[in-house]
């Protein structure tokens, strides 16, 4: 079996505030087979952006700082294999926007406005692989293509300005894309546009991960986008792993209440005088539950061990892990409508 | 893993050709469309007129005049304006027209050196303080709010004390009570740019942090340095006068229009022509700065307007 081409294990990055440390990545694994679509799903606040930096090591340090953990990269085009944690900073900015790609959630912003378009594909290019501008240049028109924008020879010699919302998110694709990476990590990348650009943007990326082979870590709270587009997906709360499996097997039949919730608050086209479902209660702060399971105050199904200790990832079937006292006892597999277990 | 060869049909038919063409068809960069917008600005362009009409005087000096800054005519004292003496005639007989003319070259080049020594070593220093941080953050920005504790012109008359008067003092003196002026301007423009996610972007690039500095924030960061610059422009020559005229500054004869005010000050009475003409002279290029600074401010600044 092929290994995966990133490993994340038992990533802890925590920031150091004046109100003390905060775990916003608590002892998370997962990985990615190359050419898959990972989604990473959790409420605003739940660790998983800052999950995603950590692999790209941008975690602002001050005050961030990864303090446990390993994040191994097997490239398979230069067959080798790294921990991006303890790696040189001169080689992490080699695999950085070479191999490792990002795009961000704001394209609005992402882009520098003093610089025109074409400039901005290849500048990260440049520096990574030694080519002339005339080469540049073709390579940014034909990046532009790439990710279906129109006119792109007039587009190159554009500003940021000139585009609209979904055009520059394609741009950062089309800079994230140029070098040709393994991973793509997109974070949030279609939040800020509009539903119909969305799907387009979705549509786009899958492209890329089919025809390219590009492994996909998309990071998102947008069950819908997940279910679009990804392989599996691992639900994160409160800077933990709550679950992690099939995207099929996830949506259809999730396991931890936390992702039961998640999946019941979905607003449904069809019906329409029924009140919104929402959990109840808010995001804990991180650091702030320090002993039992951190989704335990807003859980429906909670009993005393809950409180008590803390729930290890159990495996339930095949690739499916949950981290619940739920199915603790039964060793897996457990009817999640019983609300009444152990009490 | 080539990617498709560049076709005229993208791989990705459907709906991507029917997105709105939302860019605008000339391409124009950020600094083209704000030099429209100066342009645009009545006002702005009142003050470049003004300061272009004394930087012409400054450059063509001998061309004008007939007399000499320093040739003094005992005969001719305190003569009243006229057709042989424009402007009139100082106490020594000197033509003023010839020494305001010449008195442009002074002041425009005390403004320039004073405002490039200030922006030089200010931005620097702003730059390591804001992109830095930390410690070296807490020296510098300490050292600036030292130096604007003392008003300005006591600190700048301080340094001439030091290193005696003369025009090239002054010069430096005005330059060294600038630096924190543009000092605390770009570091905290370098400190706001440096969270844009453009700056993450191009970290995420794997670029190096001396390239996105200076590639990337301190580009972005000039705006403000530009307006700050040409204001400080109008606030050096005034400073460069006020020195002047305590006799700290230009020694005689140089034709210094702060100096030639302080020497005539005792003929305001009888020969107001004496302090006329080189107060107005300062007060126009202070003016036709300022109007520049407020047109530049406006343009590349959209957000500051009203």
């Amino acid at each position: 079996m092929k290994k995966p081409v990133l490993e994340v294990n038992r990533l802890r990055t925590h920031f150091f505030t004046d109100n003390g440390e905060i775990p916003a990545v608590d002892d998370v694994s997962f990985h990615i087979e190359a050419g898959e679509v990972l989604g990473v799903v959790g409420e605003s606040g739940c660790g998983k952006s800052v999950t995603s930096l950590s692999i790209m090591g941008l975690v602002p340090n001050p005050p961030g700082k990864i303090v446990g953990g390993e994040i191994i990269y097997r490239s398979e085009k230069s067959n080798s294999e790294e921990d991006l944690v303890t790696i040189s900073r001169k080689k992490m900015r080699g695999i950085r926007g070479n191999q490792l790609s990002m795009i961000f959630q704001e394209p609005m912003t992402s882009l520098d406005p003093l610089f025109k378009i074409g400039f901005q594909i290849t500048e990260g290019l440049r520096k990574h692989r030694s080519i002339s501008k005339k080469e540049a240049h073709n390579k940014a028109v034909e990046m532009l293509q790439l990710v279906g924008i129109p006119r792109p020879h007039e587009i190159v010699n554009e500003y940021p300005h000139q585009l609209s919302g979904g055009m520059r998110q394609r741009v950062m694709i089309a800079i994230a894309m140029s070098s040709d990476p393994e991973v793509l990590i997109a974070d949030e990348p279609t939040t800020a546009l509009d539903v119909t650009i969305q799907a387009q943007i979705l549509e786009l990326m899958k492209k890329l991960n089919k025809e390219k082979g590009t492994a996909i870590l998309l990071v998102t709270h947008d069950l819908g986008v997940v279910a679009e587009i990804c392989d599996r997906v691992v639900v994160m709360y409160s800077g933990k792993v709550v679950e992690q499996g099939n995207v099929r097997t996830i949506l259809k039949d999730p396991k931890h209440p936390y992702t039961q919730g998640l999946i019941r608050s979905l607003p449904k086209l069809t019906e329409r005088d029924e009140r919104l479902y929402s959990i109840p209660g808010n995001v804990p702060k991180p650091g702030s539950i320090l002993k039992g399971c951190r989704f335990a105050p807003r859980c429906p199904h909670v009993f005393d061990r809950c409180i008590k200790e803390d729930p290890e990832l159990l495996q339930l079937e095949g690739e499916h892990l949950c981290r619940c006292f739920l199915y603790a006892e039964e060793g897996g597999v457990k009817d999640d409508r019983e609300t009444t277990v152990g009490s | 893993m080539e990617p498709t060869s560049p076709s005229k049909n993208s791989p990705f038919p459907g709906p991507e050709h029917q997105e709105p063409q939302t860019s605008v068809p000339a391409a124009a960069s950020p600094w083209k469309e704000a030099f429209r917008q100066l342009v645009k600005n009545k006002l702005a362009i009142v003050g470049m007129i003004i300061i272009g009409f004394f930087i012409l005087i400054a450059i063509f000096a001998p061309l004008l005049t007939t007399y000499t800054y320093q040739s003094m005519s005992a005969a001719d004292r305190l003569q009243p304006p006229s057709s042989t003496h424009w402007f009139g005639t100082d106490d020594l007989g000197r033509d003023i027209f010839t020494r305001i003319v010449y008195g442009a070259r002074i002041s425009l080049m005390v403004g320039f050196f004073a405002v490039i020594g200030a922006l030089v070593f200010g931005s620097l220093l702003g730059i390591i303080a804001g992109y830095f941080g930390r410690w070296i953050d807490m020296i510098i920005s300490r050292i600036f709010d030292i130096m604007l504790a003392f008003p300005s012109i006591l600190l700048a008359i301080a340094i001439v004390a030091i290193l005696g008067p003369s025009l090239q003092n002054a010069l430096i003196a005005i330059a060294i009570i600038n630096i924190p002026i543009f000092g605390r301007l770009v570091r905290s423009k370098v400190i706001s740019i440096r969270e844009e996610e453009y700056i993450l972007a191009a970290k995420a690039q794997g670029m190096k942090s001396g390239r996105i500095l200076f590639h990337h924030v301190l580009p972005n960061s000039t705006a403000p340095i530009i307006v700050q610059a040409t204001l400080g422009f109008g606030t050096a020559i005034l400073e460069a006068a006020a020195l002047g005229f305590l006799g700290l500054g230009a020694q005689p004869p140089t034709p210094e229009w702060g100096r030639m005010l302080s020497d005539s000050r005792q003929y305001i009475q009888s020969a107001p022509w004496t302090v006329l003409f080189p107060g107005l002279s300062i007060m126009l290029v202070v003016l036709g700065f300022n109007m520049i600074g407020d047109g530049l401010r406006d343009a590349l600044d959209p957000k500051m307007k009203s």
